[in-house]
């Protein structure tokens, strides 16, 4: 694409014994986006994350952070990349404002005005006990110790789980207020799609090791559609389409989601003659899930760079 | 000033929820002529979004010349501008009536229903009670 991409990986590929975890991956982000990372559990986003900030040798392909090989990422370049881990790992015995001061002496860049407005918009004392705190408030902590270095390129991997709702919203308000600075780059995985249409400007789905979609949020929700088409009596069985996700049928009635709905598909479908046929829109949860649903079929790949002729 | 709402999970993606609600706003005559509407980044903290997706749904907005930028003042309701010739008009309202017609007939109701529906319905958006 082009040089503005933060992150860029060609065919990385990472094996456990036998079993890939992330195979053939080529992910490309433009700088200044906030991009969503799905897939079930499983599918390969942990290893692909640790992969990309250079905690896990890949296998095979390769891949660029920042415009550096992931493979001798130097610490200058750690320094910008601020990364929020599933496990928040923290000292026990420090008080909030001693994680803070702690924290500060590996930054150059600490901005503790950015601490201190993190952890105040999670309700946290300074003198607080790290032991003695809440989830959602050790996620506050966290997220305010990875903010304050002000890093370029911020990765937060599941920073949602076991949030409660007021906790849940302060974590997507700070990654709104992050957007402020139109250089800053968010990268984050998710099981939360109400927070991805909150926030994500760009998705990318793994599906069992494999990238399936890679696109903007918009051309997502565009490209996956669902057609309802009615008959007097019984519909007939479900064609065989290209791009067919889900079918179902009911009395008088088939609906089929589709990706990348166009004009062959359009045929096959008149060709059935239905007394009536309309697009219906669908939620982003419901493409998500027909997309990623029980098929087995994997060749409906989605993606930017390949839909541009 | 014009209290917008969205909510996640639905049918319609976020961007579409505002413009939709703005342009219902407009003709109804809640949004009168010169109102102001929130700032993008506003918008977007009040609502708890992306300011991509209110910039995106503004940019619409301002095409269809409902809403206009004024430097350093923000944003402003303007005068609604003649998008479309009558012609391009039917053509867009056609496949809605068809859709309409094909659910109510599936539905079971008679021509004599929906006809006094619809006029239920003009008599709501008269009194700005429409849409709701």
């Amino acid at each position: 694409m082009n040089e503005q991409a933060v992150i860029r990986t060609r065919g990385l590929t990472r094996y456990f014994g036998a079993k890939p975890a992330v195979y053939d991956l080529n992910l490309e982000m433009p700088r200044g986006c906030v991009f969503a990372f799905l897939g079930r559990n499983g599918s390969g986003k942990t290893t692909t994350i640790r992969m990309l900030l250079g905690l896990l040798e890949p296998t095979r392909g390769e891949g660029t952070i920042l415009g550096h090989d992931i493979r001798s990422l130097p610490p200058e370049i750690r320094a910008r990349i601020g990364y929020l881990t599933e496990e928040h790992q923290l000292y026990g015995w420090m008080n909030v404002k001693e994680c803070g001061e702690f924290q500060s002496q590996f930054y150059p860049r600490w901005n503790e005005k950015i601490f201190r407005g993190v952890i105040g918009h999670f309700g946290l004392k300074p003198a607080a006990r790290v032991k003695d705190l809440s989830r959602g408030e050790r996620a506050g902590l966290c997220l305010g110790l990875t903010l304050a270095p002000e890093p370029e390129l911020l990765v937060l991997d599941d920073p949602a789980m076991g949030l409660d709702p007021v906790a849940h919203r302060s974590l997507i308000e700070s990654m709104i207020y992050l957007t402020r600075r139109s250089d800053r780059t968010i990268f984050f995985s998710s099981h939360q799609l109400a927070d991805v249409e909150r926030v994500a400007d760009y998705i990318a789905i793994l599906d069992r090791s494999v990238l399936r979609v890679c696109c903007s949020l918009e051309m997502f929700r565009n490209s996956v559609q669902q057609v309802r088409l009615r008959f007097p009596g019984a519909p007939p069985p479900v064609p065989k389409i290209p791009g067919l996700l889900q079918a179902f049928r009911a009395e008088g009635e088939l609906r089929l989601t589709c990706v990348q709905f166009g004009g062959a598909t359009e045929q096959a479908l008149r060709a059935l003659a239905p007394t009536q046929m309309e697009m219906v829109p669908i939620s982003l949860e419901d493409a998500f899930i027909s997309y990623l649903g029980e098929r087995g079929e994997k060749s409906f790949i989605l993606s930017e760079t390949e839909a541009q002729p | 000033m014009i209290n917008l709402s969205i909510n996640t999970g639905s049918n319609t993606p976020i961007y579409k929820q505002i413009t939709d609600q703005v342009r219902l706003a407009v003709a109804s005559g809640k949004l009168a002529v010169d109102d102001p509407l929130p700032s993008i980044r506003a918008l977007a903290e009040r609502l708890v979004i992306n300011p991509n997706t209110v910039a995106r749904a503004y940019a619409d907005l301002a095409r269809e010349g409902l809403i206009e930028s004024r430097s350093g003042r923000g944003v402003f309701v303007t005068r609604k501008r003649k998008m479309f010739t009558r012609e391009e008009g039917w053509r867009r309202l056609e496949p809605l009536m068809d859709a309409l017609i094909g659910e109510a007939m599936v539905l079971d109701f008679t021509p004599q229903e929906l006809r006094e529906a619809f006029e239920k319905k003009f008599g709501q958006w008269k009194s700005g009670k429409g849409g709701t």
